[in-house]
């Protein structure tokens, strides 16, 4: 390098040591000028049409308070669940997250790291509070404290491809009982078709069959009671029994090949894939099946069809009571007034009612029902409105100890590892140990 | 050379410490060797210099790394090992105190039994499959031959690649519906097999998984060995008419004696500690068929929000570690 190069060199370093200097100290001007108070969300969302939508809440809300800034975080389902009482209780904290109630939520709320929003609902002699159903409101509570913000209901039914039933000369309207349920397997494998879709890989899946069976053979008092420790506890007969209806389906061999290997939206690709004639899943099966099929659309809206879960003969629980979620926004200990204000905005009637029309969602805001504009949707919608009873999904309702263990045993029954008795009495022995 | 002859300094009377110093001084005097003929005292000043410098050493560039090693690896197992005394969800601090129930819960259930066989069998593979095939390898690409340095790479390619990544290609691979095993099974006309649902052999496919991944890096530490080794030993083995078992039987195993106890030992702390490859691959699954000690710790102690149960699991795992990483050293590695 000769002497004139180097001065240019040099020359050259400092210029851009200067440009480097005044960006910086431009954004700090910038960063001053604007004390933007951020929101941090947390959610485990990985559809990208949602996350457009939520996207656009978020940017509309910037523009009416341009003093807020909303970030995004995302977790994985599985990957939030493991972090998130470490991230509770760090200085990274997000000011809300979404939560599926139920025991997981309690425990939370036992804990101090949320903040009780009571006061926010109440607050105007309570106008948030009656924006919202009042079943969703009270799901959320616990020892007389709101502890989310309602965001959506969820539904777990079965879904069937139409094509399908008709090869097979099975009939969704005859399908009233869990006999008939198991005839109309029957009927699909001798028609060379896989009856169900089901992801065992995760679990979870596979656990609302045993839920359901349970609030068909039991009904709400003996679950309301296990869930006390009072009398037999799981150990009740009807729950056992339950477990026996879902070994006898284990026994029709009913799930696609490898379905113990396989994770949720495998199982959903299977279903959108035309692989398997039913899927127990949420009330937005429709969608979810369209983005986890092999050709990105799935199977068309007109050939999918929908019935409840059937009933038991003899059971206490009737076929009107439903299993499904209730979601809401848990909102953390140290959130700050806007993102508490931000929530308000994104469950409001006018946000509900569009993602209810977008199928992302059963609103949980009054007045945001006629946005549910899709028919498997509204179909949910009515089977919800009528429901007798409405439980949470068991894994969160029963919190993660006792839940997972339910998760656990449902898929050992179905695939013919472990009796009726074996697995009630594994999850007693979780739950008393939690006590 | 004469460095007994010094005598003892006059200021450390008598004692093990004066003996010390003589010692020390004798070494450096040794070192120095061409030096030795200097005046006593210069060595004296000289030694204590060095001891100067070597505190300063301790002084400066010890607490560092003492206080990182303390904050990261003695303070997590202490309070593991005090988390599992206690019924503990990981919210706030631990108030229940239920003694050792947790050991006690852990030790009667099953699936922490098949984690403790599934880590035996782990460890029984690395070293009865994954080991000899190293050597073999090694011992063929230990030598100049063409084509070598591709060969070591191919082989050596599965260790650096990322566990996870290792567990997600190996679960595309097996998948029965879209994988390798599916269009192979599909070309042969038979019935696919969907390996890692089933759960009697899935920890075989696990297992496979675990040998393709790690033999090449015991392979490069037999080349390595191979490649040190005195090649006249080999030269007067094959005058004396060794045929090329023999060779290898008699001389190149027993030179290669430390490099194959040190690739067993990583074999078995390895192999305890395997978590990151089988969580995308089976996550412990089905039935807990291939669940290890550190995913059954995941699974039971973090997912389940049972902090004091998942420390439990950790304080055995430590011990186990512990015992098998010192006895090992003992019995095995005395001389190395």
């Amino acid at each position: 390098m000769t002497h004139t190069q180097k001065r240019i060199a040099v020359r050259g370093k400092s210029i851009q040591f200067l440009a480097a200097a005044t960006a910086i100290s431009l954004m700090l001007a910038a960063g001053a000028a604007s004390a933007k108070t951020v929101v941090k969300w947390l959610h485990l969302e990985l559809d990208p049409t949602y996350l457009a939508k939520w996207e656009e809440i978020a940017k509309t809300y910037e523009e009416q308070h341009p003093d807020v800034d909303i970030q995004m975080q995302f977790l994985e389902n599985e990957a939030f669940k493991a972090k998130l009482p470490t991230l509770l209780q760090s200085d990274d904290v997000p000011d809300f997250f979404f939560s599926w109630g139920g025991g997981v939520l309690k425990q939370q709320s036992e804990t101090g790291a949320l903040q009780d929003v009571t006061a926010v609902l109440d607050a105007d002699g309570g106008k948030l509070r009656q924006a919202y159903s009042p079943a969703s409101v009270n799901g959320l509570t616990f020892d007389g404290k709101v502890w989310a913000v309602p965001y959506k209901v969820g539904l777990v039914s079965f879904f069937y491809n139409k094509d399908h039933f008709a090869k097979a000369g099975v009939k969704a309207e005859d399908i009233k009982t869990w006999a008939s349920f198991l005839e109309a397997v029957k009927k699909l494998k001798v028609a060379g078709i896989v009856p169900i879709a089901g992801g065992g890989g995760e679990k979870w899946p596979i656990h609302f069959y045993w839920s359901y069976l349970v609030m068909r053979e039991g009904g709400q008092q003996v679950f309301d009671a296990a869930k006390k420790g009072e009398g037999e506890g799981f150990l009740d007969p009807a729950i056992i029994k339950a477990g026996e209806d879902l070994a006898e389906l284990g026994k029709l061999e009913p799930f696609q090949p490898g379905y113990l290997g396989a994770t949720w939206p495998q199982a959903l690709g299977v279903f959108g894939d035309g692989k398997a004639a039913m899927i127990l899943g949420f009330e937005n099966t429709e969608a979810n099946q369209r983005k986890n099929a092999g050709n990105g659309k799935g199977l068309a809206p007109e050939n999918i069809g929908r019935f409840s879960f059937p009933a038991v003969e003899g059971g206490a629980g009737s076929v009107t009571d439903t299993l499904g979620g209730l979601n809401g926004w848990a909102v953390t200990k140290k959130a700050s007034k806007e993102a508490i204000d931000f929530l308000a905005y994104l469950t409001n009637a006018e946000n509900e009612r569009a993602m209810a029309k977008a199928a992302m969602l059963l609103p949980v805001a009054v007045g945001a029902d006629d946005g549910v504009t899709n028919p498997l949707l509204a179909q949910s919608a009515r089977q919800l409105a009528a429901s007798t009873w409405h439980q949470n999904y068991f894994d969160q309702d029963l919190g993660a100890a006792v839940g997972r263990v339910v998760n656990d045993v449902s898929v050992e029954i179905v695939s013919g590892q472990m009796t009726a008795e074996d697995a009630a009495q594994q999850i007693q022995d979780a739950f008393e140990l939690e006590q | 050379m004469v460095p007994h002859s010094f005598p003892a300094p006059s200021e450390a009377p008598g004692s093990g410490l004066a003996n010390a110093k003589v010692r020390q001084m004798a070494n450096i005097s040794i070192s120095s060797g061409a030096r030795a003929a200097r005046p006593v005292r210069t060595v004296t000043r000289k030694r204590s210099s060095v001891a100067h410098d070597r505190w300063a050493v301790l002084v400066f560039f010890l607490p560092p790394a003492l206080l990182l090693f303390t904050l990261f690896v003695i303070m997590p197992m202490g309070e593991a090992a005090w988390y599992s005394l206690y019924k503990w969800n990981g919210y706030g601090t631990p108030t229940e105190f239920i003694g050792i129930r947790n050991f006690q819960v852990l030790f009667r259930n099953a699936a922490f039994t098949q984690a403790l066989i599934n880590n035996g069998l782990i460890i029984l593979i690395s070293i009865a499959i994954q080991v000899p095939l190293a050597i073999w390898l090694s011992t063929m690409l230990a030598h100049r031959i063409a084509g070598v340095v591709s060969f070591r790479l191919i082989f050596f390619l599965p260790y650096v690649l990322a566990d996870v990544a290792a567990g997600l290609i190996w679960r595309f691979i097996y998948d029965g519906d879209y994988g390798l095993f599916a269009a192979i099974s599909n070309f042969f006309g038979f019935a696919t097999p969907y390996v890692l649902a089933d759960k009697d052999v899935a920890i075989y496919a696990v297992l496979g998984v675990i040998v393709w991944k790690y033999f090449g890096f015991h392979m490069m530490l037999f080349i390595a060995g191979l490649q040190s080794l005195d090649k006249s030993v080999l030269e007067a083995a094959e005058i004396d008419g060794a045929t090329g078992w023999q060779k290898f039987r008699y001389v190149t195993l027993p030179l290669l004696g430390s490099t194959l106890r040190l690739s067993i030992f990583f074999a078995v702390i390895g192999s305890l500690q395997l978590f990151d490859m089988i969580m995308p691959l089976t996550g412990g699954g089905p039935s807990n068929s291939t669940q290890t000690m550190v995913t059954f710790l995941y699974t039971y102690g973090v997912m389940r929000m049972q902090v004091g149960l998942g420390s439990a699991v950790g304080v055995v795992l430590f011990i186990i570690c512990v015992t098998l990483a010192f006895g090992y050293k003992r019995i095995f590695m005395r001389n190395d």
